[in-house]
This record gives structure tokens, C-alpha cells and sequence, in this order.
């Protein structure tokens, strides 16, 4: 088997595993052993393509193509290329830090790492898909096990959230469906049939009237997973509710699913579109950026703030993919593989702290430097990636995108940017904020005092977020070039 | 005339064979065995299903009125299937219910009855087979829906079905009329040949339409349903949703995609319409519905819109789609129809709110239901997603963007109701959770066969290609 179809091949075989677990204990170790695979697998991955890429200067490398609908031309075809194979890595190293984080799942234990796992299923055949079809039918999959896994394991309104959360992801992929339907009918303009690959589609032209209309229909159908204001509003109710490791991996992963999608099908495969519509998303972006720093501040609840931090970090991203510049699509992607880590550790911590405090309520918390020094030092750290401070993978991302923005010279541009740069010194306010009243001042509750310690499973969750954070951010370079090498095609596409 | 050319109809007369044979052998059983009929009745239809398989032929009998060929073989086949599994999942209340009163057998011969009316539904070549085969395929139904005499809700299924069944062969037999009148024939070749628009040929369409859409249950000739559901035996309800349901539809496809064809533009704004408006009301009575027999039929008025998506295309893609989408139908529906009946008749529940915490008790049976409901809403990878995918490609194909665009509006409202059932099932705890339970061997095979279907159906991309090679060859 090839070394990608092993992403979903691996996670099937887990599946099938746990099926036959009969405990906690052997749930738990089957999970750990699949995803320990799946991260070497990544890791393996990362130095195959490096090889490969000496060699092949294709756009997509270890491609593969098997006719799966004939009738229809649907083929499962898959491929990466350097942006892919980072979200790859993201991927594995969130599912690993997900199953430490559930470590002590008690309630249906099995059940829960299936579904988590089926969840992954869907995040990597995303990734790797070339084929339009293929694609949706794992966006699909990646989907709607967060019903369960928000409805069983999860807390407060889990119900109401679970179900929020499903209805607007499945409603904008059916609105998604439409604009890929709009994109196969175009794509035979060339002369050819009627395809789903991407590859194909981006070389044909699909005229101008389709792409104006079917454009924002596929850019909204992705960008709903990307948190766009204002389609961002499952994200805070779905985050607060959900269990730790689903909170981890639907911020961590999941979202830059839109974002993927966003650059990789609707910019991608309809240029002249995207140029169209740019305006109108940029204002949505940028306002969904201060909007989302903003909402942070007033939220007393941890996962609340997260989640809007969210909203306005996954703005940002949106934001920079629409500056349709080689330094912004750069620092697009690096923000979302930083955004992926930092936020992936900011819901663990969160996790860790709810879990011994039984609140998440920043009023009721205070002083937990002293008794949890572990989770509290980790949380500033993140805090201060999370703010963009140099030496942190924040800060490369934000500096390439705001770069890459300040390239554009008119008004329209120059507004939108400032708008956008200004939510940084927001976001200082509500991380500082809450490391000053939640980690600092004296402790407000004697049941804090002793606290259970950090336990081993808990800190390789925490260091496996951690260190890439560290990596990106003191030695960018190597995993920019990766980044800047594929970005290639969609300069010429664009230029 | 040589005795091979009636083997043209040898699934007809195979079935009339096994119907007539079930009548003797009650005969022959003792009364204290009158089980063992179950068993033969389910055996003989097996032998006759799997055998359906094998047949390949084509040819018209009795100067065109009826015909066969590959594709009529495989809607045939498909009947087959969905008959079966009806059968299997009703042992359970045939066994409790119905052989104590001594009515056993009667059951199978209804029942066969009505599924010969649809051969001959599909297999028409003219007007009147078609017109004879609607009625055979009907009056034996109602009395199966009031099956359950201690049971005035039953009665009044019966009855209910009769009166609009009737009422829709008689607005059927006035289109075919007018049809007869303009062009001069009942044969769908002449038919087709003679055929010119005029006021009349569009208000025979109107009534062929209407007439067909009542069996297809498509709004506004839908009232029937969810009352004739709930107060059937599910097993008859089952089969009105799945089995009767999907014989109207190829009789429709039949019609419109080969003697209505020159009048495409005529009939498409009709079924645009009559989409729109059953997918949406079907969809939104569905959210409200708190017992599963009533929301199972307003769920399956809505999958009867989502087939005029195919059948708008007009083209061979669309036939295909529309083919494949019921052939997964019959599959999940059922599904979902077996668990409703294995816990009705085993525990006698019947509301949503009956099953919560089902998971913690009968696991399998939550896992089967939450596969059929996945199904039934189109999520991946479960074959229903496959099917409502193509069904969109059909129409959008045809340029009817707008069209798939409040499909897609529809997939998810039904999404959020399929989604409360498995709410109730999964998320919810309760304490009187419906217990533990085992239902009948028939059951289970039932359901393993139907997610064996809702599995493999969508993944195993052989069975579209060999559905739509039958359509592009029609």
C-alpha cells in the first residue's frame, strides 16, 4: 500500500481493534499504539518528501489515481504537497496529544476513541484527497462524529451544542455540494470530460460567469468549518461543551479544514472569482478578526475565551489567504499550523485545570501559579505564542501575513490591515488578563491548595503541542521553504 | 405458440405458483404447525428471489402489452428484495399476532398478489396492463393494512387506504383516457408516436402525475400516509413506504423518460413544483413527530422528493441515479422499519422518547437504527450519501442549481430530525430505558442484510456502473 492510503488504512485497523477491546485499559492502548504509528507514519512522511522532492518537482508528489465512479469520473485519487504534508504532522501529533488527554475516559471509553478516531479518518483523507468527490466524503466524515462526541462526553449544553454545531457544518457542506456540483459541470470546458480532479479543473479555465457564481457558494461551504464571521457562532457554544481531546482536535485540526479548503479548491480552482469576491470576504475576515479579540475580553468562561481567540486567529488566516500574495499565503499557512498547536494546548490546559478545579470560570479560579506551577507555566507560554511574541511560532505567522498584507498600496487594503494588526494588542489584553487573575493574586478557594499533581500522560500530551510551537518559531525557515515551494502553483495561477 | 414464449413471464408465474402452492399446503398443515407455513412461505420466496438473479431476457408478449428486458429484470429483483425483507421481519409478529387467529397464509397470498400487480405494473407495454397492474398492486394492500381486526386503528387504515386508493386509480384511468383520446392508442409505442401537445395531453399528464404521485406519496397527494403508516401493521407499512412506493417510481420513470419524452418541457416544471413542495412539507411535518411509524412516513415523503431530483434530469444519468437511489432506499429504510418493528413487538413502544438510553441496553439495535437514519440523511460513508449525491449530480447536470441548492436546504433540515432519534438513542440516559432484549433469528438476518446493503451499496461502485449501463441501454 502506498504511504498515503496508509493514513486511512492505519486508523481503519485501530478501529477494528477496539472494536475488541473490552476495558478501559486496552481501549486506551490500542488508541495510543494507532496514533503512535500515525505520528511516525507523519514523521516518516515528512522525510520521504524531501527525497521526493529532490526528484520531482510535480505539483502533487506520491500521487495515486484509482477510477472508483466511472460514470461520473470519480476517481480516489490522492497526492500532497508541502502544505499537506504539514497538516499531516498537525494532524498526528493532535490525535496523539488527544488520546493522552482522554487518558482517563471512563465513561464508554471505546466508543469514544472510535469516534475520535473516525474524526481523524476524515481530517486526513481530506488532506490528501485530489479529487473533489473523495474530498467531500471525508469533509463529511470528519464532521459528524463531533454529534457524538459533543453529545455523549460532553458538558453543560451538550445537547443543544452538539446539535447547533452539526446543523451549520452539515448545512454549509450541503451548501459546499452545490458549488463543487457548479465546479464539475465547468470543468469540461478544455475540451475534456467532465472531472472532480483538482488537478485537472486547475487546468482548464472555468468561465468567468460560473466562477462569480459558484465562488462564494464553495468559499462560504468551507470557510463555515473556518469560524468566518458570521458563520462562527457553532464554534464557542461547540468548544465550551465539548470533552478536552474533542475541543483539541476540532480547533487544532478541524477548522484548518476550512482553510484548506478555502485556498486549496475555492482559490485554487477559480482565481478570477476569488478576485471577484476578495473585497467582500476581506471585510468579513477582518471584522471577524477584531470581532472575535473583542468578544474574548468580556468572556469569564476559559473555553469561551479560546474559542473567540479562536474565531479571530482563524480571521486572520482568512484574511491572509484573500491578500493573494506569496508572503501572506505563507504566513497563512504557518498561522494555521501555529494556531493548530497553541490553540490544541490552550484546550488541554483548560482541560487539565477543569478537571481538578471543576470550573472554568476565571472569577472563581486565582493563585494557581502555586499549586499547579506545571499547567500554569505552560499557560503563559502559550499565552505569549498565542500574542504573537517573537521566538514563538505566533509570531512568524503573523509577521509574514501582516508583511504580505502591507504589499497592497490602496486604501481599501490599508484600512483592512490596520483593523486587523490593531487585534493583537487585544488579544495582549485578554491573555493577560486572564494569566493576572486566574494564575496570579492570592488563591480564592482552600480546595485549591492541593490540587493533583501533573501526571506523566498529561505532560507528553503537553510537550508534544509544546515543542513544535518552540520549533516553528526559532527555526521557521525550513518549514517556510517547504510551504514556499508549493505555494508555486498558485502564484502562477493568481499572477 | 410454443409454451417458451410464455416464459417471458416466469417470474410472474413463479410467484403466482408460490402463492397458490402456500393456499394448498394450508391445507395439508396440522394446526398445531401452522409455523412451519412461515417458514416455507419465506423459503419458497428466497429460492424466488435469488433465482430472479439469473434471468436475462428480453421480449414482448401478447401483441406489446407486456415486455421485459434487463432493467425491468432488475426493478423486478429489487421488489424482490424489499418483499423479502419484509417478510423476514414480520415473522416475529406473524408468529404473536396473527397465527393465533388462524390467518396465517392469507397474509402471503395478499401479499404476493400485490407484488404480481407490480410485475405487471413495470412490465406494461400498454395503458390498461399498467392501469390493471396499479389495481392488483393496491386492493390487496388495503387488506393487509387492516390486517389486525382487533384494531380499530387498523380498520381505519384499511379503509382510509381504499377510499384514496381508489380515488387515485380513477383519476389515473381519466388521463389515460384523454391520452387514448388524442392520440388514438393505449400502447406506449403508438402512444409516443401520435403524441403532439395540446390542452388535453397536458391535462392527462397532470392526472397520470397525480395518479402516480399518490402511490409515491408526493405532496399534496400525501394525506393518506402518515395515518395509513401508524395504523398499519408495520410490516404493511414497511411495505407501503418501500415496496409500493418503488414500483410507482419506476412506473414514472417508465413513462415520463420514454412516452412523455418529446413533452419534457411540459412535465418539468410540474415535478419541479411538486419536489419543491414534498420536500419541504415532508421535511418539516417530519420534525414534529413524536411516534417513529408517523415520522418514518413523513420521512419517506420526503426521500420520495428527493427522487424527482432524478427524475427531472430526463436523462439516462437520471434514470440511473433514480434506480440506484431506491435500490439504497429499500435497504435503509427498512433498516429502520426492522428495529421500529423489533421493539414494538417485543416491548410494544413506539415513540421516540421510548428510546432513550437504548444504547446502553441494545446496542446493536441503536447501532443498526443510527446507520439507517445516517443513511436516510445522506451522511458518508453510508450508501444513502452516495445515492442523494447523484441524484443532485443528475439534476444539476441538467443545469437545476437552484433546484439542488433547496435540496441540499432539505438534507439538512432532515438531518436535524434523523439526529433527535439518535439523540434519544445515544445521548440521552433513562432510567426506564427499554431492557434487554432478543428478537427473532428472521429479524436479525433482516437486519444484517440491510446494513450489509447500506454498507457495501455506496462503497462498492460496481452496482451505479452496472445500473446506469441497464439505463443508457433502455
Amino acid at each position: 500500500m502506498d504511504i498515503l492510503s496508509l493514513f486511512i488504512a492505519v486508523p481503519v485497523l485501530t478501529i477494528v481493534a477496539l472494536l475488541f477491546a473490552k476495558s478501559l485499559r486496552h481501549a486506551r492502548v490500542v488508541a495510543l499504539i494507532g496514533s503512535l504509528i500515525q505520528v511516525g507514519m507523519a514523521i516518516n512522511l515528512v522525510f520521504a518528501y524531501f527525497g521526493e522532492r529532490a526528484i520531482n518537482d510535480a505539483i502533487m508528489v506520491f500521487t495515486k489515481d484509482v477510477m472508483w465512479f466511472e460514470p461520473f469520473n470519480i476517481h480516489y485519487s490522492i497526492g500532497v504537497d508541502g502544505i499537506s504534508v504539514a497538516l499531516l504532522v498537525l494532524t498526528s501529533m493532535v490525535v496523539l496529544a488527544g488520546v493522552f488527554i482522554s487518558w482517563r475516559m471512563e465513561e464508554l471509553p471505546k466508543e469514544f476513541f472510535i469516534s475520535l478516531i473516525v474524526l481523524s479518518i476524515g481530517v486526513y483523507g481530506f488532506f490528501i484527497s485530489l479529487d473533489l468527490f473523495t474530498m467531500f466524503v471525508f469533509f463529511e466524515i470528519a464532521v459528524i462524529p463531533m454529534y457524538l462526541l459533543i453529545g455523549i462526553w460532553g458538558t453543560g449544553p451538550r445537547e443543544f451544542a452538539a446539535m447547533k454545531l452539526t446543523l451549520m457544518l452539515m448545512g454549509a457542506s450541503a451548501i459546499l455540494l452545490v458549488g463543487i456540483l457548479g465546479i464539475y459541470f465547468n470543468s469540461n470546458t478544455g475540451g475534456g470530460p467532465f472531472t472532480f480532479n483538482i488537478l485537472e479543473i486547475a487546468d482548464v479555465q472555468i468561465p468567468y460567469e460560473a466562477q462569480r457564481l459558484f465562488f462564494p457558494l464553495t468559499f462560504i461551504g468551507f470557510a463555515v468549518i473556518g469560524a468566518l464571521f458570521p458563520f462562527h457562532s457553532w464554534s464557542p457554544d461547540g468548544h465550551s461543551s465539548a470533552p478536552t481531546a474533542v475541543s483539541m482536535l476540532h480547533a487544532g485540526v478541524l477548522m484548518k479544514l476550512g482553510a484548506y479548503g478555502v485556498f486549496r479548491v475555492a482559490m485554487y480552482l477559480m482565481p478570477e472569482g476569488a478576485a471577484e469576491w476578495s473585497w467582500f470576504f476581506i471585510i468579513l475576515a477582518a471584522f471577524g478578526v477584531i470581532y472575535g479579540a473583542f468578544a474574548a475580553i468580556k468572556q469569564t468562561d476559559l473555553k469561551y475565551i479560546n474559542a473567540y481567540s479562536s474565531v479571530s486567529h482563524l480571521g486572520l488566516v482568512l484574511f491572509a489567504l484573500l491578500m493573494l500574495n506569496k508572503t501572506a499565503w505563507n504566513g497563512a499557512i504557518l498561522q494555521s499550523l501555529s494556531h493548530g498547536f497553541m490553540t490544541a494546548l490552550f484546550f488541554a490546559l483548560i482541560g487539565m485545570i477543569y478537571e481538578r478545579t471543576h470550573t472554568r470560570d476565571i472569577r472563581k479560579l486565582g493563585g494557581l501559579l502555586k499549586v499547579i506551577p506545571f499547567i500554569s507555566v505552560v499557560y503563559v507560554i502559550a499565552g505569549l505564542a498565542s500574542l504573537g511574541l517573537p521566538g514563538f511560532s505566533g509570531f512568524v505567522a503573523e509577521m509574514n501575513i501582516f508583511v504580505g498584507a502591507f504589499e497592497h498600496d490602496d486604501r481599501f487594503y490599508r484600512i483592512a490591515t490596520i483593523v486587523s494588526v490593531s487585534a493583537i494588542v487585544v488579544t495582549a489584553v485578554y491573555i493577560l488578563r486572564v494569566v493576572g487573575i486566574m494564575l496570579m493574586g492570592p488563591i480564592k478557594n482552600e480546595q485549591y491548595l492541593n490540587l493533583e499533581k501533573v501526571t506523566w500522560f498529561e505532560k507528553l500530551g503537553i510537550l508534544l503541542m509544546l515543542l513544535p510551537i518552540i520549533a516553528i518559531g526559532v527555526a521557521p525557515l525550513w518549514i517556510s521553504n517547504m510551504i514556499l515551494e508549493s505555494l508555486q502553483p498558485f502564484i502562477q495561477v493568481f499572477m | 405458440m410454443d409454451i417458451n414464449y410464455f416464459l417471458l413471464m416466469r417470474q410472474e408465474i413463479a410467484l403466482l405458483a408460490i402463492a397458490l402452492a402456500l393456499l394448498a399446503a394450508e391445507v395439508f398443515v396440522p394446526r398445531q404447525k401452522k409455523e412451519s407455513l412461515i417458514h416455507l412461505a419465506i423459503l419458497l420466496f428466497a429460492v424466488h428471489t435469488l433465482l430472479g438473479f439469473f434471468i436475462h431476457q428480453t421480449g414482448e408478449l401478447f401483441g406489446g402489452m407486456f415486455r421485459t428486458n434487463e432493467l425491468i429484470n432488475l426493478f423486478k429483483n429489487m421488489l424482490n428484495i424489499g418483499v423479502l425483507l419484509v417478510l423476514l421481519q414480520a415473522t416475529d409478529w406473524l408468529k404473536d399476532k396473527v397465527l393465533r387467529e388462524e390467518r396465517g397464509v392469507e397474509f402471503f397470498v395478499l401479499l404476493f398478489s400485490s407484488l404480481l400487480g407490480m410485475y405487471f405494473l413495470i412490465s406494461a407495454g400498454d395503458f390498461l396492463m399498467m392501469y390493471l397492474g396499479i389495481e392488483l398492486s393496491m386492493l390487496p394492500v388495503a387488506g393487509l393494512a387492516a390486517y389486525e381486526i382487533s384494531k380499530r386503528a387498523s380498520s381505519e387504515a384499511g379503509i382510509k387506504l381504499i377510499f384514496s386508493s381508489a380515488l387515485a386509480s380513477g383519476v389515473t384511468l381519466f388521463g389515460i383516457s384523454m391520452l387514448y383520446a388524442t392520440t388514438g392508442s393505449i400502447y406506449f409505442d403508438e402512444v409516443l408516436a401520435n403524441l403532439e401537445v395540446s390542452n388535453l395531453v397536458i391535462l392527462s399528464i397532470v392526472l397520470l402525475t397525480a395518479g402516480l404521485g399518490f402511490k409515491i406519496s408526493l405532496v399534496p397527494f400525501h394525506f393518506w400516509t402518515a395515518d395509513v403508516y401508524e395504523g398499519a401493521p408495520i410490516s404493511i407499512a414497511s411495505y407501503l413506504s418501500v415496496v409500493s412506493k418503488g414500483a410507482a417510481v419506476f412506473i414514472l420513470l417508465i413513462l415520463l423518460f420514454t412516452v412523455l419524452n418529446p413533452l419534457m418541457d411540459i412535465w418539468r416544471p410540474m415535478i419541479y413544483t411538486l419536489a419543491v413542495a414534498t420536500m419541504f412539507i415532508g421535511n418539516l411535518f417530519a420534525l414534529r413527530q413524536q411516534n417513529m411509524k408517523r415520522f418514518l412516513a413523513f420521512s419517506s415523503i420526503a426521500q420520495a422528493g428527493f427522487i424527482l431530483l432524478g427524475i427531472i434530469a430526463g436523462t439516462a444519468t437520471g434514470m440511473a441515479t433514480v434506480v440506484y437511489f431506491v435500490l439504497i432506499y429499500i435497504f435503509s429504510n427498512l433498516a429502520a422499519f426492522g428495529v421500529v418493528q423489533a421493539i414494538a413487538v417485543n416491548t410494544g413502544k413506539e415513540n421516540i422518547n421510548n428510546y432513550e438510553g437504548l444504547y446502553r441496553t441494545n446496542p446493536k439495535l441503536s447501532l443498526v437504527l443510527m446507520l439507517a437514519l445516517f443513511s436516510l440523511a445522506g451522511i458518508p460513508p453510508v450508501a444513502g450519501f452516495f445515492g442523494k449525491f447523484f441524484l443532485f449530480t443528475a439534476a444539476a447536470g441538467e443545469g437545476f442549481y437552484f433546484l439542488v441548492f433547496l435540496g441540499v436546504v432539505n438534507v439538512t433540515i432532515s438531518l436535524y430530525y434523523y439526529l433527535l432519534v439518535v439523540r434519544a438513542m445515544f445521548l440521552r440516559k433513562s432510567e426506564d430505558a427499554i431492557p434487554f432484549f432478543k428478537s427473532g433469528s428472521y429479524i436479525r438476518i433482516a437486519l444484517i442484510l440491510c446494513v450489509l446493503g447500506i454498507l457495501v451499496l455506496g462503497i462498492y461502485s460496481p452496482v451505479y456502473e452496472y445500473i446506469n449501463e441497464l439505463s443508457l441501454a433502455f
